[in-house]
């Protein structure tokens, strides 16, 4: 297990510089001089020019900035954002955790309703019950989540009132951040109210977030039982009179869930793109709103530090599921 | 099987051709009746896409300042001049959704095939030449894979000067490609030992001829299936960009375009929120069906099981 593992984490560093090489290409690619877009609508006089260049070293070598900006990168260094002037770095880490907070409800969400239903699915093959379980499934995959957003908060929000539109938690409440949850936070608070406050805040954005996740960990989990069930074991635990709850959430449950778990890991990066959709829509102050705002703010170093944290998060989720797998599944630890 | 039976009478013979075979993926692929439905939705909105300047009431930007926000005739102060009503500055909303369906079906048309020429080009390269030059190729689409498609789509737009449809398109093309260096290596990595290839080896075939003729129609199944798939995923992509303000830009009657705009009177005017995702759900559930027979006529395990 553990030569696995260090073979995987081998593998991952030509990705890491890869992903590195990309990022800091990414400033240099941009039309224009970097330092007359930092320097933005006013202009900058040339001496001012002048010092701003050797401030950020771009009078040196290519390859000398990308050295520095790699050193940085490794003792997390990331600049400074040009909109706040904060490091990009605490920017990130302080809204990671409401983003991490949608994508874990999200993927919750998916998997309590996606998988039962794919249960459901192929225990009741070609049913009427099977047939709309994997329509609907098919409607959800095929969904535009920013329109579903639009539809729920114009139901639940407008028309029902039941829940509001946008952010994390009502503004009568206020308690300091302790693990960035809210969640958590609002119970920790012990204010009266606020996780309720917060629970509602989180429940739309979870099931727009959650919805195609949901379609794909359906679908995946009713073709691999469909595949597990027709195996001999499932036929010899069906012969010895098992009964059938037995038989398919015992025996056939276990290795059918093997592919349907590196789906979920796989579901990440779709997430988090997900994520900038849903948080621009609830106005959820997390990472996908900020790259997008970021962008559109022309906040360069904002974006570049983003893209690389968020690669690196896709990277070592990626790893993790990895892992995962070879633990549920020993054969794979061999090849 | 229960059908395996019939399957065995009613399938044309291998080797007729083919039209033979173009009788026999319709035989597996008309037996999936939401896909032959999914086709069927699919030609409409072609359909409406090539006619929509002869079957489009009023100009996808003619404006009428007497009817700001009218809603669907049916509706109470609806006007029968605008069928599905008109959006907060008097244009048609039934002629902007027919003239949407035309950037969505461009888009889903460039961007597979930009993506299935590059994809195919690189991942035919790195499996038949192999070594340094493959791990180089693989390395790269393992960097473009490692950030999530819509963000890496987004950045890219913000590289290009301006937003729009075409540097959308662009992007979205660039995200999609590594999967088809991925199945097309996979692919070729399969065939290329196998006794066919070493025959027209010897027989003199160059490698070009090797990669394009002899191997390439060999590997086609699995491309066709994900071409359909990333066909949905570029114009869900497209209008989400155009949604974020990032593809299309107004008044462009780009589906995600509208829904952007439309996004301040979701609590007054249901139609200009609800119509286009509607067209948007609609089109690329229509094309999921599709993908969904095209891989059960043409992904031959499934076929036989």
């Amino acid at each position: 297990m553990l030569r696995f593992l260090f073979i995987r984490l081998w593998l991952l560093i030509p990705t890491f510089f890869g992903v590195t090489i990309a990022a800091f290409g990414f400033i240099r690619l941009l039309p224009g001089d970097p330092v007359l877009l930092m320097a933005g609508e006013r202009g900058t006089t040339p001496e001012r020019y002048e010092q701003l260049m050797q401030q950020f070293g771009y009078d040196r070598p290519i390859w000398e900035q990308y050295l520095d900006f790699l050193g940085g990168v490794l003792s997390g260094d990331l600049g400074n954002s040009l909109v706040t002037k904060k490091p990009v770095f605490t920017e990130f880490l302080t809204l990671f955790p409401a983003t991490l907070e949608l994508s874990v409800c999200a993927i919750l969400f998916a998997a309590a309703l996606g998988i039962p239903a794919g249960i459901v699915a192929a225990t009741r093959r070609g049913s009427w019950l099977d047939q709309s379980i994997m329509g609907t499934a098919l409607i959800g995959y095929s969904m535009p989540i920013f329109w579903w957003g639009l539809l729920l908060i114009i139901f639940f929000s407008g028309m029902l009132q039941w829940t509001p539109v946008s952010g994390r938690v009502s503004l009568m409440f206020f308690f300091p951040p302790v693990t960035g949850f809210m969640l958590l936070d609002s119970i920790i608070s012990g204010q009266k109210g606020a996780f309720t406050s917060a629970l509602s805040h989180l429940i739309l954005p979870t099931i727009v977030l959650g919805t195609i996740p949901l379609a794909v960990i359906a679908r995946q989990t009713r073709s691999a039982m469909l595949e597990v069930l027709g195996e001999d074991y499932v036929r010899t635990a069906r012969a010895k009179g098992l009964t059938p709850l037995r038989v398919v959430g015992l025996h056939a449950l276990r290795n059918a869930l093997i592919p349907v778990v590196t789906t979920i890991g796989l579901l990440v990066g779709t997430l988090l793109g997900g994520a900038i959709l849903t948080e621009t829509i609830f106005s959820w102050p997390g990472i996908g709103k900020w790259m997008v705002e970021s962008i559109s703010r022309r906040d360069y170093p904002s974006v570049q530090g983003g893209l690389l944290l968020i690669a690196v998060v896709v990277m070592v989720v990626n790893l993790v599921v990895d892992l995962l797998y070879g633990l549920i599944n020993p054969r794979i630890r061999v090849s | 099987m229960a059908n395996s039976a019939t399957t065995a009478t009613t399938v044309p013979a291998p080797g007729g051709g083919r039209r033979a075979l173009l009788r026999e993926f319709w035989f597996y692929f008309s037996e999936n009746r939401g896909a032959v439905i999914g086709m069927w939705v699919f030609l409409f909105v072609c359909a409406v896409a090539v006619l929509a300047d002869l079957i489009a009431p009023h100009g996808a930007t003619d404006q009428y300042r007497d009817a700001l926000l009218k809603p669907p005739f049916w509706q109470e102060g609806g006007d029968p001049r605008f069928i599905l009503g008109t959006d907060a500055v008097g244009r048609d909303m039934l002629s902007r959704l027919i003239h949407g369906s035309r950037y969505s079906l461009f888009v889903g048309c460039i961007v597979v095939t930009g993506a299935v020429a590059v994809g195919v080009i690189l991942g035919l390269i790195a499996g038949y030449v192999g070594g340094s030059v493959d791990s180089l190729i693989m390395r790269v689409m393992d960097i473009i894979l490692a950030f999530p498609s819509l963000l890496l789509a987004l950045v890219l737009v913000a590289l290009f000067d301006k937003p729009s449809l075409t540097n959308a398109m662009i992007a979205i093309a660039i995200v999609q490609q590594p999967h088809y260096v991925r199945l097309t290596r996979a692919a070729v990595m399969a065939e290329k030992n196998r006794d066919y290839v070493i025959a027209a080896k010897v027989a003199g075939a160059r490698p070009l001829r090797l990669m394009f003729h002899t191997i390439l129609p060999n590997c086609l199944a699995p491309l066709i299936v994900q071409a359909a798939l990333s066909f949905s995923t570029a114009i869900l992509d497209a209008a989400a960009l155009g949604f974020l303000g990032m593809g299309a830009q107004p008044p462009t009657p780009e589906w995600g375009t509208m829904l952007a705009e439309a996004r301040e009177f979701i609590l007054r005017a249901w139609w200009v929120v609800t119509l286009p995702g509607i067209a948007i759900l609609v089109t690329v559930l229509a094309i999921n069906l599709m993908g969904d027979g095209l891989r059960d006529a043409l992904d031959p395990k499934l076929k036989r099981s």
